[in-house]
């Protein structure tokens, strides 16, 4: 649905977007994650076509977003950062405007919005004036009128951002079940939304598309991915290390926690471990002591993120 | 869909919008009050002993419109970038033209209807005598034609910036150029030193030079292309600021 090659976006010297590319079908959910400043809201202007590119192409459904900009913005529905609205109007008055604008009338213009209402939960809010709302309600709004055509494509700028932890609970599970059958993109710097909701990530920095793949694939960059963390009862936190340290398949080890009743601690593998042999063989190891606890760590989404945006972090894992 | 449908829904909206706000009460209530006060006390209409509203009605006109119109205009754009609702217009199946034009339009015709809204004037010069009402309605039409002119210029320094004021203050000092380079005083001024085809160019450019055809009576169809080249040549600058702030 929306296919994205070689953009780029220049505000005098300033690159903010380079040679991004990404293709996004119905039935997925994209998410952009980047630390502020990344280039992700210029990307998304530039999807919808608010602002033009310097350079690339951008087409939904086979629409050149620059040069039959109409038909393209048909298909796209799209809440921008801080969810503007028109704050002289009620939001039933806003949503009517929209639903218009987009070209519904009389009975399918009112069942519009009567649908976009109930699904954002607008109803105790249906004829107060915009301007009174609270920040959920008017971001809820803004969402409203971005689904209000049902369009095949949703781009979403920090959809959560400004949410109470139910309203973002809400939102999530709102853009996972649309997800079903649209092409969403959305942007945002919570971690666990990428997990809740996406079905595949791109993480940005300083205007360049630095990871692109599944949550789980991309927590498999994470350094932790697929090291063991094992708690033993009556043993000091040392001895247990020397022990782990002796085993070959262990490349180092990292002491987590001691205490007076025992020790944590975690063995980083020297490869890529397949379906948990390297818990099992830590487990035969280990035989004959009190294991309390042992498992195979996952990969933190936030110490990949961190890993690939900071400016000083380890580059070994861009390869 | 086609382009009539865009417009129509955007200028709705605007008029919505003025009706929805104190703004458009006020407005029509000052204009109302000060349209009524130059005419009967400052332009003497009873001491003129004449059934017409030339003089002591339209003559106030242009200055009226030079705080008036601004006021009206100043929110169209520069609202739009504060709040960050220009982003979903701009993104919806409209052209920037489209929504120009709608914008223009609506705010036109409630200049228009706070226009109208001063027929209390010429029933009464009717009441009082025959005055020869074509010329009255033609001093109507000029009027609103110059207003369109004041609201251009108004749209095209809103959405030079996000702020009403510096919007309003803009605005206010290009047509206060527009009235002065045609204003007695400023003419002969002017003539003083320069030689009689410049002091006729510049004279070209001012509102009051074009309007006071129409108040005579006379639909000059060079007055009427002024008014309309104005209005084309500031909305399309409009457009061209739009776009030039949208590509960074």
């Amino acid at each position: 649905m929306i296919i994205v090659s070689n953009l780029r976006k220049n505000f005098g010297a300033k690159r903010a977007v380079d040679d991004v590319s990404f293709s996004v079908e119905r039935g997925e959910v994209l998410g952009f994650l980047g630390p502020n400043g990344a280039g992700k809201s210029t990307t998304m202007r530039m999807v919808t076509g608010f602002i033009p590119p310097t350079a690339g192409r951008i087409t939904i459904g086979g629409f050149d977003v620059v040069d039959q900009p109409l038909q393209a913005r048909r298909l796209v529905g799209y809440l921008p950062e801080n969810a503007p609205a028109y704050t002289d109007m009620t939001v039933q008055g806003f949503l009517a405007f929209t639903a218009e604008i987009r070209g519904l009338r009389g009975p399918a213009k009112l069942a519009a919005v009567n649908r976009a209402i109930e699904m954002c939960f607008l109803e105790n809010v249906r004829h107060q004036s915009v301007e009174t709302l609270s920040k959920g309600y008017r971001h809820r709004t803004c969402f409203a009128q971005s689904v209000i055509h049902d369009p095949a494509v949703l781009v979403l700028d920090e959809p959560t951002d400004g949410l109470d932890p139910n309203q973002k609970h809400e939102v999530r599970s709102l853009i996972r079940r649309m997800g079903q059958q649209k092409a969403i993109i959305f942007s945002t710097h919570i971690l666990e939304e990428v997990d809740a909701v996406c079905s595949r990530a791109i993480i940005i920095n300083r205007g360049r598309i630095i990871a692109n793949g599944t949550p789980a694939e991309l927590r498999q960059r994470s350094e932790i991915a697929g090291a063991v963390t094992v708690r033993v009862a009556g043993e000091k936190a040392a001895a247990l290390a020397q022990k782990l340290n002796a085993l070959s398949p262990v490349k180092r080890t990292e002491v987590v926690a001691e205490t007076a009743s025992g020790a944590t601690v975690r063995a980083y593998p020297k490869r890529e471990p397949v379906n948990g042999e390297f818990a099992r063989e830590i487990n035969a190891a280990l035989a004959g002591s009190k294991i309390e606890e042992l498992h195979s760590e996952e990969g933190r989404l936030d110490e990949v993120f961190r890993q690939l945006t900071l400016p000083n972090g380890p580059k070994e894992i861009l390869s | 869909m086609n382009a009539w449908y865009g417009i129509k829904t955007i200028a709705k909206r605007e008029l919505g919008a003025y009706f929805s706000s104190p703004l458009a009460y006020i407005f029509i209530v000052i204009f109302l009050l000060l349209s009524s006060f130059f005419t009967f006390m400052v332009g003497a209409f009873f001491q003129r002993g004449e059934a017409s509203l030339t003089r002591s009605f339209f003559d106030w006109h242009p200055w009226f419109y030079l705080f008036l119109v601004p006021a009206v205009g100043m929110r169209l754009w520069a609202e739009e970038r504060r709040v960050g609702t220009i982003e979903l217009l701009l993104t919806m199946p409209v052209t920037a033209w489209q929504a120009i034009v709608g914008k223009f339009l609506a705010s036109w015709l409630f200049l228009g209807l706070a226009l109208a809204l001063t027929f209390p004037l010429v029933i009464t010069v009717n009441y009082l005598g025959q005055p020869d009402n074509g010329v009255i309605l033609c001093g109507y039409l000029g009027s609103w034609l110059m207003a369109g002119a004041y609201l251009a210029i108004s749209c095209l320094t809103s959405a030079l910036t996000r702020s009403q004021v510096v919007s309003f203050i803009l605005s206010v000092v290009a047509c206060l150029f527009f009235i002065l380079c045609g204003f007695a005083p400023v003419v002969n001024l002017l003539s003083s030193w320069a030689n009689p085809s410049v002091v006729d160019t510049v004279a070209a450019f001012s509102f009051i030079t074009h309007f006071d055809g129409f108040q005579k009576g006379v639909v000059d169809s060079r007055d009427v292309i002024f008014f309309l080249s104005v209005i084309l040549f500031a909305l399309f600058s409009n457009s061209v600021v739009l776009r030039t702030h949208r590509a960074g």
